[in-house]
């Protein structure tokens, strides 16, 4: 289907998603990963041309709910679950850069 | 002009600009596209039942869904689609089927690390707005999507790179977004103004938003790139973000024009990026996204359906759609005249209907015109069209002088009364044309010494004279004397 | 033998009086306590459990009906959101989490009677065939506890196959209700998509997850089936059709159903044993009149491809919101995308990190039409694939896993021998088709095997019909005196 998954491709996925491999980690993930993705190379072996793409197994549409406000949260109870609060706020370190 | 210092504002940056220096022979013209987001007027989110309102205490306005918490599903909110295909049938798009899909970026404001947004099938596709110049610029889409939640920096001084740490509220998280894309057909920062100015109007007209730039309700993000007038290709273009004024939007584009012609007159090629707008240093600077971040990984949204708008609902939304801003426009200007700012004065007052009436009602256009633009600045309250027309009509006849018209027009503007009843209460009664002229003919012979004056005077005397008399006249009719019919009667019988 | 006998049984007996909700609800604790070492459970909620049996007493007493699973006991997959009490996923990032709201599951087997008992242990955040990627430790298989009972509902199967609760809900991703089923010895289905409500189940990949039941008859499974299914304002996916009652086609028998042996699902890459079982279930459905015949539906097979670029894309996504902002565990640092980061890599296993970079992977730039774009085409023909093979027959028969249980550490080393435990059952998914396994008698080492019955879309009616018949069969079969309608029951 498309060349075998670089580690430099995982490190990259792993930047995307967050997360942070050590090295022997970094090693290991790489293979794991090229052995699933080398098992979905069969797919590529399939004839798809013209077949259009399902994202949902059963066909519901139009699913609207009325503009009514309900179901809100008790301020307190949420932040209680929060790891660190202030002034009804989230607290986190400090964001650095915008959203992109 | 918000140039960096000593850099010097030493280009030209748009055709017919005052000539500013090198190079000498290029002028530049600016392309503008705008990405406008408005929140919509919903009373709860656009996929859960949290209120959508502005200013409450931080994290009140939130329900289980808005906040992503684990197993939550988002429904879409019927009238959030109704609003945004009034927007898309003002705007003339296609109203098409669309799907939602998610867009995926780590951010602390937004609570499942993905915004819902609608990308490759946005509900709305083409379609144009027409400025009041006339000129028309075409719309790409206008789609739905999901608000984030507002991160405040806090310590450095506000500043987001000094930031000790930052506090998030998720009020504003899920708010019903439209996102309008316009093509970049605009070319100067007034124009920009010009094209948002009316986008809100539209909005305002078909209620799909408030329109509040500055509590971001309506927010601005730009495209700009330069390139030499009469250059068929664009020019790199960056986007700007942070634009909270129609005031910032005109300095942001200028400093940024400025900014890219400066590099490219030095022979630096502009990088496509985005940078941050800076509303106290006046200046635009690059923010440091990670290049790695814009991999947003859009997919279909799997917790919601496929949207596809029953013909018949979109059809009585366009029956029940009022005349839009430019409708006012063209339906006055056939009446009142051509001239785009007198027309859209009177059409963003919103008192084109009140002009309409009282010319179907008999008032001359221009009398009506003038009023509107001298005695109705602040608004017409109660006014009747009928009642304004009647009132132009005595105007007309010098049943009212001109003071007189005014202290009425106030009046019918506070209670609706016709002219006559207003006049009436405030002594008013217009005088007589035979009783006018008797009046001046008792005052004449009154003042024997001060009429010789006025018959035999030169210009100067005459006009003093003429006051003098004009005054008595008025005394004695307590100021219901027409100021034209007293003057025509003192020509006449000087005999001149 | 289940301490307190199965869900229908109890329901009659506490709704006609003869016996309380209190004590069943507490030899089914004891049950719990006596079996701790299996290890089936995250959190068992005692008091909270006893408090709603004697209400449920109460209203007995006072003539009120508490409905079709009055005084049953329930056990819930640890991602099934429940107000109030922790719902971790068995992952270490929602330790300590408590949901501000119930699923709507959780609220429907309320307003039946059914009591809630304990949050049961899984594969962390339904990831994986063995319920060995729990933070908290594997669950054991009753059966053989050096054994995995599958997963990623294996809790909820254990506490089933161990007499612990009657019902247990589990959720299916790729098989995660019906793997361990069979490899515990019990019954596991998964309605068909949209069936049942995902609101409240915390996700793993959005378009294949429902929740279905884990018991130990057919009958049970179709009684809390008919409970919990039903339209859901709150889940945009959920089906407006009405689920309807199943307790009809029970008994309908299967003289004149047409039963198709699916091809790819019955020789290669499946162990002799469960080959063997199949084929007994096939004949025995034969003899009570089944037109029994083989179909090809070559999406069996291609389908786990799709399946394992599909569940990580969405779970890549689905899983960003673990990020240490709101709730749930935080690992501090400098930055907020530092604290994500390291909040992340200490709070997922290593499963779970996997799929989400193999999502990510799929989902990114430059590679998106040639892994998930590809995925969303094959799941197309899969719909195809079943679609030709419903046009001629009405139930289609499979195993449920290509081995019995394995033992624990067998494949936890090769991820991609673990994901192919699914190969007989992630196709289901795909379709969103129901499905359900019925034991099957005993392979290898004594062990249960399972049988699967699929379905089309909307065909719970004709599954739990050619299903009870299997289940009958297969009680005929066994010696007068053995008991139980079940193999698992054969507990420690």
């Amino acid at each position: 289907m498309t060349e075998r998954i670089s580690r430099d491709d995982v490190a990259h996925v792993a930047w995307l998603a967050r997360l942070s491999l050590r090295a022997d980690e970094l090693e290991r993930f790489t293979l794991q990963l090229g052995d699933v993705l080398d098992h979905a190379a069969d797919v590529a072996a399939l004839d798809l041309e013209g077949v259009p793409p399902t994202s949902h197994p059963y066909p519901v549409g139009n699913v609207l709910r009325a503009d009514v406000p309900d179901g809100a949260l008790d301020r307190a109870e949420v932040l209680a679950q929060a790891p660190e609060t202030e002034e009804g706020q989230f607290r986190v370190p400090p964001v650095r850069g915008e959203a992109p | 002009m918000s140039d960096r210092p000593g850099s010097g504002a030493d280009v030209i940056w748009a055709a017919g600009s005052p000539g500013l220096g090198a190079p000498a022979d290029t002028e530049w013209e600016m392309v503008i596209g705008l990405e406008v987001h408005a929140e919509l007027l919903t009373r709860s989110k656009l996929f859960s039942g949290s209120p959508n309102a502005f200013g409450g205490e931080p994290n009140t306005n939130i329900d289980p869904v808005c906040m992503g918490l684990p197993g939550t599903l988002p429904v879409l909110n019927r009238h959030a689609v109704e609003l945004a295909i009034r927007v898309g049938l003002s705007l003339g798009s296609l109203v098409q089927p669309s799907v939602f899909a998610r867009k995926n970026y780590f951010y602390p404001d937004m609570p499942k690390d993905y915004q819902i947004s609608q990308y490759d099938r946005p509900i709305n596709v083409g379609g144009s707005l027409e400025l009041p110049t006339g000129k028309v610029i075409g719309i790409v889409r206008a789609h739905l999507e999901e608000d984030t939640g507002k991160t405040t920096h806090m310590g450095g001084a506000g500043r987001i790179d000094d930031a000790a740490y930052s506090l998030v509220d998720y009020n504003r998280a899920g708010v019903p977004l439209l996102e309008i894309v316009s093509y970049p057909d605009l070319r100067s920062p007034a124009e920009a103004r010009e094209y948002v100015t009316e986008l809100r109007s539209t909005l305002l007209a078909v209620g799909a938003s408030d329109g509040k730039m500055e509590e971001g309700s309506l927010r601005v993000d730009a495209n700009v790139s330069v390139r030499p007038v009469g250059a068929g290709e664009f020019g790199t273009r960056c986007e700007i973000k942070n634009v909270n004024s129609l005031r910032s939007l005109g300095r942001a584009l200028e400093y940024e024009a400025r900014r890219q012609i400066r590099m490219l007159s030095v022979g630096e090629p502009v990088t496509q990026q985005t940078r941050h707008w800076n509303e106290d240093t006046g200046r635009t600077s690059a923010l440091r996204t990670k290049e790695e971040a814009t991999d947003y990984r859009y997919f279909p949204e799997p917790d919601l359906v496929p949207l596809d708008p029953d013909p018949a609902w979109v059809e009585r939304i366009r029956a029940e759609l009022p005349l839009l801003p430019r409708e006012r426009r063209h339906r006055l200007a056939g009446l009142i005249g051509e001239d785009p700012a007198r027309v859209s004065l009177v059409t963003e007052r919103g008192q084109d209907d009140l002009a309409l009436a009282a010319i179907e009602a008999g008032a001359a256009p221009a009398a009506v015109l003038k009023h509107l633009e001298q005695n109705l600045a602040d608004g017409s309250g109660e006014l009747t069209a009928d009642g304004l027309a009647e009132l132009i009509g005595m105007e007309a006849r010098g049943e009212l002088t001109s003071n007189q018209v005014k202290d009425v027009l106030a009046e019918m503007v506070r209670t609706g009364e016709s002219p006559a009843t207003v006049a009436r209460r405030a002594g008013f009664e217009a005088v007589a044309a035979g009783e006018l002229a008797a009046v001046v003919d008792r005052i004449i012979a009154e003042h024997p010494e001060e009429w010789r004056r006025l018959c035999a005077g030169d210009g100067r005397e005459r006009k003093k004279m003429q006051g003098f008399f004009t005054g008595q006249v008025m005394r004695a009719t307590k100021g219901q004397a027409n100021g034209r019919d007293v003057a025509a009667l003192l020509a006449d019988r000087a005999g001149s | 033998m289940t301490a307190a006998g199965p869900a229908l049984a109890i329901a009659a007996a506490v709704r006609g009086g003869e016996r309380s909700a209190t004590s069943v609800v507490e030899e089914s604790l004891a049950a719990i306590a006596s079996g701790a070492e299996l290890a089936a459970f995250n959190t068992v909620t005692a008091e909270a459990a006893l408090a709603r049996a004697r209400r449920i007493d109460d209203a007995v007493a006072a003539g009120e009906d508490p409905g079709c699973l009055a005084g049953v006991p329930v056990a819930l997959k640890d991602n099934i959101c429940t107000r109030g009490v922790a719902t971790t996923c068995s992952s270490r990032i929602l330790e300590g989490w408590e949901p501000p709201y119930d699923a709507t599951v959780v609220g429907r087997l309320n307003a039946a009677g059914g009591i809630v008992v304990g949050k049961t242990n899984m594969d962390e955040f339904a990831m994986g065939s063995s319920t060995e990627n729990s933070a908290f430790g594997p669950t054991l298989n009753p059966c053989d506890p050096a054994r995995v009972p599958g997963g990623s509902s294996g809790g909820s199967a254990a506490a089933g196959a161990a007499a612990m609760t009657p019902v247990a809900l589990g959720s299916d991703t790729g098989g995660s209700i019906r793997q361990p089923a069979a490899l515990c010895g019990v019954v596991g289905m998964k309605p068909t998509y949209g069936r049942v409500s995902r609101y409240g189940l915390v996700a793993f990949a959005s378009s294949l997850d429902q929740i279905g039941p884990i018991t130990c008859t057919v009958a049970d499974a179709a009684l809390v089936y008919s409970a919990i299914a039903g339209h859901d304002p709150l889940d945009s996916t959920s089906i407006p059709e009405p689920a309807g009652d199943m307790s009809g086609a029970l008994g309908e028998g299967v003289a004149g159903l047409r039963v198709g042996i699916v091809a790819e699902l019955s020789g290669e890459g499946i162990d002799g044993d469960v080959s063997a079982r199949l084929g007994a279930a096939a004949e025995s459905l034969a003899s009570l009149g089944a037109e029994v015949g083989e179909v090809s539906v070559p999406a069996a097979v291609y389908g786990l491809s799709a399946y394992f670029l599909i569940a990580p894309a969405e779970a890549s996504s689905n899983l960003a919101r673990y990020d240490g902002v709101r709730y749930g565990l935080r690992v501090p640092a400098a930055t907020a995308a530092d604290m994500n980061v390291a909040t992340r890599t200490a709070g997922f296993g290593d499963e779970v990190k996997r799929r989400i970079m193999l999502g990510t992977f799929a989902l990114s730039a430059g590679y998106y039409d040639a892994y998930y774009g590809k995925a969303l085409k094959v799941r197309t023909l899969v719909l195809r694939d079943f679609a030709a093979a419903y046009e001629r027959f009405d139930v289609l028969l499979a195993p449920t896993s290509p081995t019995v249980a394995f033992r624990f550490g067998e494949r936890t080393g090769n991820p991609l021998a673990m994901y192919l435990s699914d190969a007989c059952t992630v196709a289901s998914n795909l379709a969103g088709h129901p499905a359900i396994s019925v034991p099957a008698g005993s392979g290898a080492d004594g062990l249960p095997v399972g049988v699967q019955v699929m379905a089309p879309a909307l065909g719970e009616a004709v599954m739990f019909r050619a299903a009870a018949a299997l289940e009958r069969a297969q009680a005929d079969r066994r010696p007068a005196g053995s008991g139980g309608a079940t193999a698992g029951s054969a507990s420690p």
